[in-house]
């Protein structure tokens, strides 16, 4: 394959991006300068849990950030060398949908019910493309055969709720994908579904990846699809970028507190490791919860929750360095970790 | 070691949950008359026991009809036909009073924290509720008891006069926890008690469920579509498809050696987080078919990848392979593929 050629060089450059609510009880720091690259062709993961800014960050790339009481206060996004944030809305139309697309977690409420598939996917074509409308709805439904849906000519003819919570989702990426998007962003795309269906998402999603060559945001809480799909992993902690790395590095030696933590915390399935499973055995907590982002500790905002916290992780934000070739990290103690920290 | 017990205690005692021959249909009524024009199959006979201090993970996906046997194994529900015995004794039957003093020893905690709270009810009288209405305790000795409750799932019995709308997530499901554990049940069923909860959340309160199990000898019924999660906390595992088991085995066996095909895939398609493993996936195709018309004899041949002629028409009965190893299918019973 042509894939190292492929992968080089970054369609998209996003640098000190912030997105805040300005709402009665203070200003909430949903994104606080969060940072990253996506090369051409590659699938990046940004995983957190929930109210980490992931999907927010997925928003304010798309320029969605619901304003008021959001803004997009500072930073760049840089699609292809183009700022899309010193866009106006008109050209910002155009790009959205066409050269970067969005497919959401839940397809039913992402979808026009009263609209027949065949008719949205085909408003994304026409929206984008200077196609007669016969054109348009065979487009709509080669679409619908690329996302592998049995008797396209067909379904695109049906209305949302005919269709199954796994026959939506692939019908919004056929829509995502209609106009040969350089980036997708998908956030969540397979949180609503069965774990089985799931996997012939991932999958599809994956392969038209590989055939197109777009460049993939996946953003998910699970540890599990990061490893098995992406290629570089950002992890975000209460609307901070907390590490950065290659996939394999995240999971072999993370070097953010936060980052082991959220690994440790997961059953591992040890039997379809091959591995003995252990009676009574314990998962690692973190302990405590995520802080409010109204209200949050002066110094690094995992400190209260960290096992490694000190004076000065609790007074001063860590600066965010290259501790590894390709390996970034915020922690002041990212050594500890790398050291004899490693299990 | 978990095998062993499980094994043991059945042998030996009464089993704390006993249920035989469930099944639940729900009637489809339509049109001005409200005349029943079909049934949904939520579950079609599903048998099953739970001994003392085991945990029994019941895994399947969504309409499998796994959550509607949690609710009919609480006579949430009534169940169509089968029976139910809690420690022995059958309560499929029992009126609303009988069944009362049941109540006690079988407890059920809900997946969604936010819904299954009253807003309005501060966390301590929530705690305090089931003491309460069975007369356990009043005055200073409930309060005594829920403060007692609230440390034993990790809360601050100062927290008590706090409502549920000032608790995170995890916290509310540990106020449910502590609701469910007031009484000193035998049997706690939980129905998807961590989905909800984000993962650093989800091994807090996983811990918890544990600890309190070795603690009290509860036994669980955990109802979950996170395998993962159920291969942690279960011994045993029956796994569901459209409202029939179709295979029952200790979780070692059930991970290591899947004999059904629905649970080789299913275990194919859950993604291990690690890098380093490449497997090949086996991916299902097609969805789950409708409950409220099933397809003719094995409900998965429409997905199968080993389907034969003779899965399109007969039902294959759950038959027991090895001890404590039973599986639902064709090709197991004819020993055309081997364990």
């Amino acid at each position: 394959m042509t894939a190292a050629t492929e992968i080089s060089g970054n369609i998209l450059e996003v640098a000190g991006l912030q997105t805040y609510f300005f709402t009665r009880a203070g200003i909430v720091k949903a994104v606080d300068d969060v940072s990253f690259k996506l090369r051409r062709g590659e699938t990046l993961a940004i995983v957190g849990e929930s109210g980490c800014g992931k999907s927010m960050t997925a928003l304010s790339i798309m320029r969605l950030v619901p304003t008021p009481p959001g803004r997009i206060v500072g930073g760049s996004v840089l699609l292809d060398g183009r700022d899309l944030l010193l866009l106006d809305d008109d050209a910002m139309r155009n790009v959205r949908g066409n050269e970067i697309s969005m497919i959401f977690q839940e397809p039913m409420t992402s979808l026009n019910p009263v609209m027949t598939i065949g008719d949205q996917i085909g408003e994304a074509i026409r929206l984008h493309q200077d196609l007669p409308d016969s054109a348009i709805a065979d487009k709509a439904v080669e679409m619908l055969r690329l996302v592998r849906i049995p008797e396209p000519a067909q379904r695109a003819a049906e209305y949302p709720h005919q269709l199954s919570g796994g026959m939506r989702q692939r019908a919004m990426i056929a829509m995502a994908l209609a106009c040969s998007p350089k980036v997708l962003v998908a956030d969540e795309p397979t949180t609503a579904l069965d774990v089985t269906i799931q996997a012939q998402i991932l999958d599809l999603i994956l392969e038209l990846q590989r055939e197109l060559g777009t460049a993939l945001i996946l953003i998910t809480h699970d540890l599990g699809i990061v490893a098995e799909t992406a290629q570089r992993v950002v992890v975000m902690y209460a609307g901070r970028k907390v590490e950065e790395a290659a996939v394999e590095a995240i999971f072999e030696q993370p070097l953010h507190p936060y980052t082991r933590g959220l690994i440790e915390s997961i059953p591992r399935l040890p039997s379809m490791r091959g591995e003995a499973a252990v009676a009574g055995a314990r998962l690692t907590e973190i302990p405590g919860m995520v802080p409010a982002l109204t209200d949050l500790p002066p110094g690094c905002l995992f400190a209260p929750r960290c096992a490694l916290a000190d004076e000065r992780c609790r007074e001063t934000y860590p600066s965010y360095e290259e501790k590894r070739p390709g390996h970034w990290a915020a922690c002041w103690h990212s050594s500890a970790l790398s050291g004899g920290g490693n299990d | 070691m978990t095998e062993a017990r499980g094994q043991n205690s059945s042998a030996a005692q009464v089993p704390v949950l006993e249920v035989s021959g469930l099944k639940k249909h729900f009637p489809l009524k339509k049109g001005l008359l409200r005349r029943t024009v079909g049934h949904v199959y939520a579950i079609d006979g599903v048998s099953f026991s739970i001994a003392e201090g085991e945990t029994l993970g019941l895994v399947g996906e969504s309409g499998c009809g796994k959550s509607t046997v949690a609710r009919a194994v609480m006579r949430l529900v009534e169940p169509t036909a089968g029976s139910i015995k809690l420690s022995g004794c059958d309560i499929t039957h029992l009126r609303k009073a009988e069944l009362r003093p049941h109540r006690r020893e079988m407890q059920i905690i809900f997946q969604d924290p936010f819904a299954s709270l009253d807003p309005r009810m501060s966390a301590g009288a929530i705690v305090g509720e089931p003491l309460h209405v069975h007369g356990v305790a009043r005055g200073k000795e409930l309060a005594e008891q829920v403060a007692a409750l609230f440390q034993q799932v990790g809360l601050r019995p100062a927290q008590m006069r706090a409502y549920p709308h000032e608790f995170s997530g995890g916290q509310r499901q540990r106020i449910c926890i502590a609701r469910a554990l007031a009484l000193n049940p035998k049997l706690i069923v939980g129905d998807e008690p961590v989905s909800a909860l984000d993962v650093s959340i989800q091994a807090q309160v996983i811990n918890l469920m544990v600890d309190l199990q070795q603690e009290k000898r509860l036994s669980y019924l955990f109802i979950a579509h996170d395998l993962a999660v159920v291969e942690h906390i279960s011994h045993r595992i029956a796994v569901m498809y459209l409202g029939r088991i179709v295979e029952y085995a200790d979780k070692a066996t059930l991970f290591s050696r899947p004999l059904h095909p629905y649970t080789e895939a299913l275990l194919s398609a859950v993604p291990i987080p690690d890098p380093k493993i490449k497997r090949k996936k086996r991916i299902l195709q097609g969805d789950v078919p409708s409950p409220v018309n099933p397809p003719p004899g094995c409900a998965f041949h429409t997905r199968c990848p080993y389907v034969m002629p003779r899965c399109k028409q007969e039902v294959p009965p759950l038959f027991e392979l090895a001890p404590g190893n039973l599986v639902a299918c064709h090709l197991h019973e004819a020993g055309i593929k081997s364990a």
